[in-house]
C-alpha cells in the first residue's frame, strides 16, 4: 500500500482528509503512483502533471524520504520505504507568490 | 416576490450574494474554492440553478466547477462514478482538460518573437441561450472551446484560432485571454468574442469560420492605424433586443457599432477618462449604457480617487457621473471587465465589484449606491441572475 500527501488544495478538490492509501499495480514510480490517485479521483488530472505532456506542473514538487525527487525520471523505482509504505511520497505546492 | 442572486469571483474564492426584489438584505455565501482565483462564475438563462465556474491557480491549473441547486453546492462535471466512464470503467475526469485542436502553432509574444501558444486558465464561461449543458469558454491563450455534456469534456472551435491573423495577435498585460462572449438571441449562428490584445471578432456560421471586426478601432500602440487586429479591446456588451448594436471599452476610447461590429465609431464624449474595463447595458434601456473610468493604463484607478460609475443615457457621447453611496475621496482601487453586470428587476439593478473587495449595488438604474459587502478578496466577476 502506497501513502500519498496531496498538498492542501488537493485534498479539498478530492474531498479527502489526511492521506491518501493506493494500491499501485506493478512497480511503484511516479508515474504509476500519480496514474492510480488520477484514475481514484479523476478531478485531479492535470493538476499535477499537464494533461497533454504528462509533465510535473512546475509549481509542484515531489518528495520522497526528504529528498527531492521531482526531477528524477518519473518511471524511475520510488524508494523502498515508499514502495512499502513505510514512507510517504509527498507532493507539496511551491510556497511562492501567496 | 422576484429575488436576485449576484455570483462572484474574486482572488481566493467565489461567493453567492442573494436577495429579494427590494435588493436591501442579502445573504453571503462562500467563500466557495476558498484560496483559489475563481475568474467566472456564470449561470444557465435556460435553468437557473445551473451554474458553472472557472477555478484556476499558477499552481494546479484550470478546473471547471458545475453546481445544480443554484450554487449551494458544486462538483466537478464528470468525475461521479455514473458520469462519463472510460473503457477501463473510471470516470473519464476531462471536465479540466482544454487541449487546442492540432498543432498548436505560435502567436505573437510582448517583445515581437513568436511564442507557442499555452492554455493557461479559462477566463469566461459563457451559458448557451437554449441549452443548459452547452457553455463557451474563453481561455488564455485565446481560443474558444465549447462543452454539450455540461462540463464534462471541452472540444476546441478551432475556426477562431486558426484565422490567418493568429500569429499577429499577441498578449496584453494580463495575459492573451478571449475575455467576452455575445451570444445574438436572435440568431444562433452569430456570436461576437473580444480578445486582449488582437481584438474583436464575429462569427455568423457558428463559430466554425470568424472575421475580424476592428475597423473604425485606432489604437496610437499600433504603428498601422489600419491595423485590422492588434486592438486592445477590454470588453463588448449589447442588448438582447439589439444584436447590431454593440459598445466596446477599449485601452483607450468607448466605442460604438451600429452594424454588429462591421464598423466603429467613438462615443468617450464628455468621460473624465476614457481608459477602463467594464462595459454594460441597462437592462430594459438599449441605449443606457455605463462604464468605470480610470486614469490612465499605468494608473489603473479612478481620476482624483473618486469612484465613479457614468452612465450614458443616449448610447455614448453624454454621460453623467454617478456617484451616490460611493466613495468620492481616497479611493483607488479598480473595477475589472467582467466585475459588473445588471439584472432585470424594475428598476434595473446594477452591480459591480471592486479590487478592493467591495461589492456595491444598485435598484436604482444606477441614481444611488450601496456596499453589499465590502472586505472580499479583490473581485474578478460579477454575474447576476433575476430569479422568479
Amino acid at each position: 500500500m502506497i501513502r500519498v500527501v496531496l498538498p492542501p488544495h488537493l485534498r479539498t478538490l478530492a474531498r479527502v482528509d489526511g492521506e491518501v492509501q493506493l494500491d499501485v499495480e506493478g512497480p511503484a514510480t511516479q508515474r504509476s503512483v500519480l496514474d492510480t490517485i488520477e484514475a481514484r479521483y479523476p478531478m485531479l488530472r492535470g493538476t499535477m502533471r499537464d494533461h497533454v505532456t504528462q509533465l510535473r506542473r512546475p509549481l509542484v514538487r515531489f518528495f520522497a524520504c526528504g529528498d527531492d525527487i521531482s526531477h528524477a525520471p518519473p518511471d524511475a523505482p520510488l524508494p523502498d520505504a515508499v514502495a512499502k509504505g513505510s514512507e510517504p511520497f509527498i507532493i507539496i505546492g511551491a510556497i511562492a507568490g501567496g | 416576490m422576484s429575488r436576485v442572486r449576484v455570483l462572484v469571483g474574486t482572488r481566493k474564492g467565489a461567493f453567492v450574494l442573494t436577495s429579494d426584489g427590494t435588493r436591501k438584505r442579502w445573504k453571503v455565501s462562500g467563500p466557495h474554492f476558498a484560496g483559489w482565483e475563481i475568474y467566472h462564475v456564470k449561470g444557465s438563462p435556460v435553468d437557473p440553478n445551473r451554474i458553472y465556474a472557472s477555478q484556476t491557480s499558477a499552481w494546479f491549473g484550470q478546473i471547471i466547477q458545475r453546481s445544480d441547486d443554484g450554487g449551494k453546492t458544486w462538483q466537478p462535471p464528470g468525475t461521479k462514478p455514473e458520469d462519463l466512464m472510460g473503457p477501463d470503467g473510471m470516470p473519464k475526469g476531462e471536465s479540466n482538460m482544454f487541449v487546442y485542436d492540432g498543432v498548436p502553432g505560435t502567436h505573437q509574444w510582448y517583445d515581437g518573437t513568436q511564442h507557442p501558444w499555452e492554455f493557461k486558465r479559462v477566463w469566461h464561461l459563457e451559458p448557451s441561450l437554449t441549452d443548459p449543458d452547452t457553455v463557451y469558454a474563453g481561455v488564455e491563450d485565446a481560443a474558444l472551446f465549447r462543452t454539450t455534456d455540461g462540463g464534462k469534456s471541452w472540444h476546441e472551435l478551432s475556426g477562431l484560432r486558426k484565422h490567418d491573423t493568429g500569429p499577429k495577435w499577441q498578449p496584453g498585460a494580463g495575459g492573451m485571454c478571449l475575455h467576452t462572449i455575445l451570444l445574438d438571441p436572435g440568431n444562433p449562428k452569430r456570436m461576437s468574442i473580444a480578445i486582449s490584445a488582437a481584438g474583436a471578432f464575429r462569427t455568423d456560421d457558428g463559430g466554425t469560420t470568424w472575421k475580424p471586426i476592428n475597423r473604425g478601432l485606432h489604437s496610437q500602440y499600433i504603428p498601422d492605424p489600419n491595423a485590422e487586429v492588434g486592438h486592445c479591446v477590454h470588453r463588448i456588451a449589447m442588448h438582447p433586443s439589439r444584436s447590431n448594436v454593440l459598445f466596446m471599452q477599449k485601452h483607450w476610447d468607448v466605442m460604438r457599432s451600429d452594424d454588429a461590429g462591421d464598423s466603429w465609431r467613438e462615443v468617450s464624449g464628455n468621460l473624465p477618462s476614457d481608459f477602463g474595463f467594464p462595459i454594460d447595458v441597462h437592462a430594459h434601456e438599449p441605449e443606457t449604457i455605463y462604464v468605470v473610468p480610470i486614469k490612465s493604463d499605468s494608473e489603473h484607478y479612478p481620476p482624483k480617487g473618486r469612484l465613479r460609475v457614468y452612465r450614458s443615457r443616449t448610447g455614448g457621447n453624454e454621460w453623467e457621473a454617478l456617484t451616490k453611496g460611493l466613495p468620492q475621496r481616497n479611493c483607488y482601487v479598480n473595477v475589472l471587465r467582467d466585475a459588473m453586470s445588471v439584472d432585470s428587476l424594475e428598476p434595473c439593478g446594477i452591480y459591480f465589484g471592486t479590487t478592493g473587495g467591495q461589492v456595491y449595488a444598485s435598484a436604482d438604474t444606477g441614481d444611488s449606491w450601496k456596499p453589499i459587502v465590502r472586505d472580499l478578496p479583490a473581485v474578478l466577476s460579477v454575474e447576476v441572475q433575476t430569479l422568479p
